[in-house]
């Protein structure tokens, strides 16, 4: 270790980030004051108080220069991170944790490029952020000016909405706009791009501006007659599936789900985007379906005559080949977005709405069937799935070779770091360990990439986590391929004091995709070793990188666990250091296998529990 | 095919006609023809698209149209409900002893000169897709030298309109 901040100078930073918040809100109410004779660049900061920013992550440069002079003077605190891309991540670990909008900063051209797959993975995750970019000045808008590129073109698509802004006057209305697009509605990513003359020029500012967006106006509350069908739907299946997505997360509306999940008895499932929606612990909780689901909850959606699906979107990754998903059930799909109704699997009763409200009057309409004595009896359902759930267990065996098995160190630090701790993972075998071997409890506590399934989320995200919620222990769990894409992030955690703790699972390898070698390019493995290796492609005993002296050069603790003997120790060890951000190289086999899998384009029903185990169903019983 | 007539008020502002058609563009959606101009509200232009709806189904097109903010309302204009026209400008080879036919072929289909010389006519026709497509197939043995024609624009038959009081229905936002 070499250099840790020290443990006053991390209180002190802990003091000033509740501090802000606090102070973020009064600053509010005097930005609300009206101001004549500034700059662009100071109406975009109290644009900013006025929303009640808290933390802008960043990075300055030539374009948006004129707005951080400003900041500098501002309550709104500024990360400077290391990477444009971290910045994205941070604001979208930071949104994710604390259900409020993040914010990113960047400049003009590569700066505003940097941010293009933190905002599609926040997009596709339906993530609320705001994106500031500086643009070169408004008349050399197209004349390929030194660092000059078409953001607002390029992330059409990536982004809810975007605006570029020429008039410092309408500063105040495009960050007023920015944040309700953001926020409201299906959620999501909105850019507002600045020329560099806007942010120059003298200009007034007075709050709360005009809103103009005549063409926005999210459906939030649910139609009775379709909430009334459903609920009657609901009381007649005899094999009904609650399919939870991340929307139940977004909206809030987990103490609903939760009063709906006992009301009818069903079994719910909870996608990747919905881990902490509905606690591991309840015994209504099948756990995660999809590719690599458990089987109970992959064979209740293939079995049910009803699926109830909430703020859910019939992905790919769930549905698998969509021609034979559900075959046998019904669909009522309650999403705030229209378009999600129908584009993949039509529904029977469709339910525009926030979750929470839906949920809700669910609820209600349920409680009056019940009361009509309209009721189904789902003992022999729950007799099937708890054969399954006995039967095919999720679990792992042990490598042969003797080296670490990556799920169990997962498992422990879910059981040593517990149901209050937030988990941001990165994307591949680590991730769909940690959302099978973790168990989740509450919302807003796993974090991941679902949508984009963005290599290198788990440390800037985990960053920006950490900031939003510093009272909260934060892990990254990260592979070895995905750590190395992001970890720059570190010395950002170890200057600023965001003591994020990171589990590196480093099997040498980018391991999903050697899993897909393994079982489908008969064991090819091209491109996938990431360790070094001699020229008959064993192992040559040198680490690059060397994790823990990578973690202690980024100014972490860095320490290392090779065997299953150490494992608690070391998460514990980890856990004691509160004042640095810490990394664990947990080194571990290579040979590791996600499962149950379903492979890429197959039917669910041919789900494999393990490798070359094809569970029996019992098909006479349904 | 199944072609589909949607008339879209959208804000009239810088970028909206790249909004939309990348739209169609990055969900594989087919456009038969865009046409993009003013309305009697100068805040607002009208864009009216023929979509290819076995592409996608038409509900997911105007779904995810609804999505971009900057549009405000969509209407399906089906044939009978609707007027719908193009406009073609097509400069055909008329020698003298083929000019005759050329002429009397504009004025069966309602086409008119808009400019001569000694070897060609340039000639102006509105209509509907197919009248145009049939005064094309009697021009093109003759020799057409080049052509330019708009996408299709339409109205809604009868007092109603998309803005104003008595609206027509727009397609459904919500299921």
């Amino acid at each position: 270790m070499t250099t840790t901040p020290s443990e006053s100078a991390t209180r002190e930073a802990a003091e000033a980030l509740t501090g802000v918040e606090t102070t973020a809100r009064s600053i509010a109410e005097a930005a609300a004051e009206p101001a004549t004779g500034i700059t662009g660049a100071q109406s975009l900061v109290r644009s900013l108080e006025a929303v009640g920013v808290e933390v802008v992550f960043g990075i300055p440069g030539g374009a948006i220069l004129p707005a951080y002079d400003p900041l500098f003077d501002s309550h709104v605190r500024h990360v400077l991170v290391r990477h444009e891309q971290g910045a994205g991540h941070a604001a979208t670990g930071y949104a994710q944790a604390t259900g409020r909008v993040g914010v990113c900063m960047a400049t003009s051209g590569p700066g505003a490029t940097n941010l293009v797959t933190p905002l599609a993975d926040a997009y596709m995750d339906s993530v609320p952020l705001v994106a500031i970019t500086g643009q070169v000045p408004s008349r050399a808008i197209g004349t390929d000016a030194f660092q000059e590129a078409d953001i607002r073109g390029i992330t059409m698509p990536i982004t809810k909405h975007n605006f570029l802004v020429t008039d410092a006057a309408e500063i105040p209305q495009r960050i007023a706009e920015a944040f309700h697009l953001a926020a409201t509605g299906r959620p999501g990513p909105v850019l507002v791009d600045i020329a560099k003359d806007a942010l120059q020029a003298t200009t007034d500012f007075s709050w709360p501006p005009r809103m103009d967006l005549p063409g926005y106006k999210p459906t939030t509350r649910p139609h009775g007659k379709q909430v009334r069908e459903a609920a009657a739907l609901i009381a007649a299946a005899r094999r009904p599936v609650l399919y939870v997505g991340g929307g139940v997360l977004k909206a809030g509306a987990t103490a609903e789900l939760a009063e709906l999940a006992e009301l009818t008895g069903a079994p719910v499932v909870t996608t990747l985007m919905a881990r902490g929606a509905f606690p591991d612990s309840h015994p209504q909780n099948l756990g995660m379906p999809g590719m690599h689901g458990n089987v109970a909850a992959v064979t209740a959606l293939q079995k049910a005559d009803l699926l109830v699906a909430l703020g859910a979107r019939f992905d790919d990754r769930v549905t698998g080949e969509l021609s034979s998903f559900a075959p046998h059930a019904q669909v009522v799909h309650a999403d705030i977005d229209p378009a999600e109704i129908g584009k993949n699997r039509r529904a029977d009763v469709p339910i525009v709405g926030d979750a929470k409200e839906t949920i809700a009057e669910l609820v209600g309409a349920l409680r009056a069937e019940h009361r009509a004595g309209r009721t189904s009896d789902l003992s022999a359902w729950w007799a099937q799935l708890d054969d399954w759930r006995a039967r095919y267990p999720l679990g792992y065996e042990w490598p042969e070779d003797g080296s670490l098995s990556p799920q169990y160190v997962i498992e422990r630090l879910g059981a040593i770091a517990g149901p209050d701790a937030i988990y941001a993972s990165g994307v591949g075998q680590h991730q769909m360990w940690a959302a099978q071997f973790i168990r989740y409890e509450k919302p807003g506590t796993w974090l991941n990439s679902g949508g984009l399934g963005t290599m290198g989320y788990a440390v800037p995200a985990a960053m920006g986590a950490k900031y939003g919620r510093p009272d909260t222990t934060v892990w990254a769990i990260d592979g070895d391929g995905c750590f190395q894409m992001t970890n720059q992030e570190l010395a950002t955690c170890a200057i600023e004091g965001i003591p994020v703790k990171v589990a590196v699972i480093n099997n040498g390898n980018l391991g999903m995709v050697r899993q897909w070698q393994t079982l489908f390019y008969e064991g090819r493995y091209s491109n996938t070793k990431l360790h070094p290796v001699d020229a008959e492609g064993r192992p040559r005993p040198v680490r690059i990188p060397d994790f823990v002296a990578l973690a202690e050069a980024l100014g972490c603790v860095g320490l290392r666990c090779e065997s299953k003997d150490d494992v608690d120790a070391v998460i514990e060890k980890a856990m004691a250091i509160t004042d640095a951000p810490v990394v664990i190289d947990f080194v571990v086999g290579a040979d590791a296998q996600v499962w149950p899998m379903v492979a890429a384009g197959a039917s669910n029903d041919d789900i494999l529990a393990a490798r070359d185990l094809r569970p029996v169903f019992g098909e006479g019983q349904v | 095919m199944t072609r589909h007539t949607l008339s879209v008020l959208v804000e009239n502002k810088a970028g909206v006609l790249a909004r939309v058609s990348a739209l169609f563009s990055r969900r594989a959606f087919n456009i038969e023809s865009l046409a993009v101009g003013p309305t009697e509200n100068p805040d607002l232009s009208r864009m009216t698209i023929v979509v290819d709806a076995e592409s996608a189904p038409l509900e997911q097109v105007t779904k995810q149209l609804n999505k971009l903010v900057e549009v405000i309302k969509i209407v399906e204009l089906d044939g009978a409900a609707a007027v719908q026209r193009e406009l073609l400008l097509v400069k055909v080879r008329a020698p003298l002893a083929d000019r005759t036919t050329v002429l009397q072929t504009a004025e069966l289909f309602r086409a008119r000169v808009v400019d001569v010389n000694t070897d060609t006519v340039t000639l102006e026709a509105t209509g509907t897709p197919d009248k145009l497509q049939a005064l094309l197939a009697v021009l093109a043995p003759l020799g057409i030298k080049e052509m330019a024609q708009s996408g299709t624009v339409a109205l809604g038959r009868g007092p109603r309109s998309m803005s104003g009081a008595g609206t027509l229905r727009p397609v459904d936002r919500t299921a």
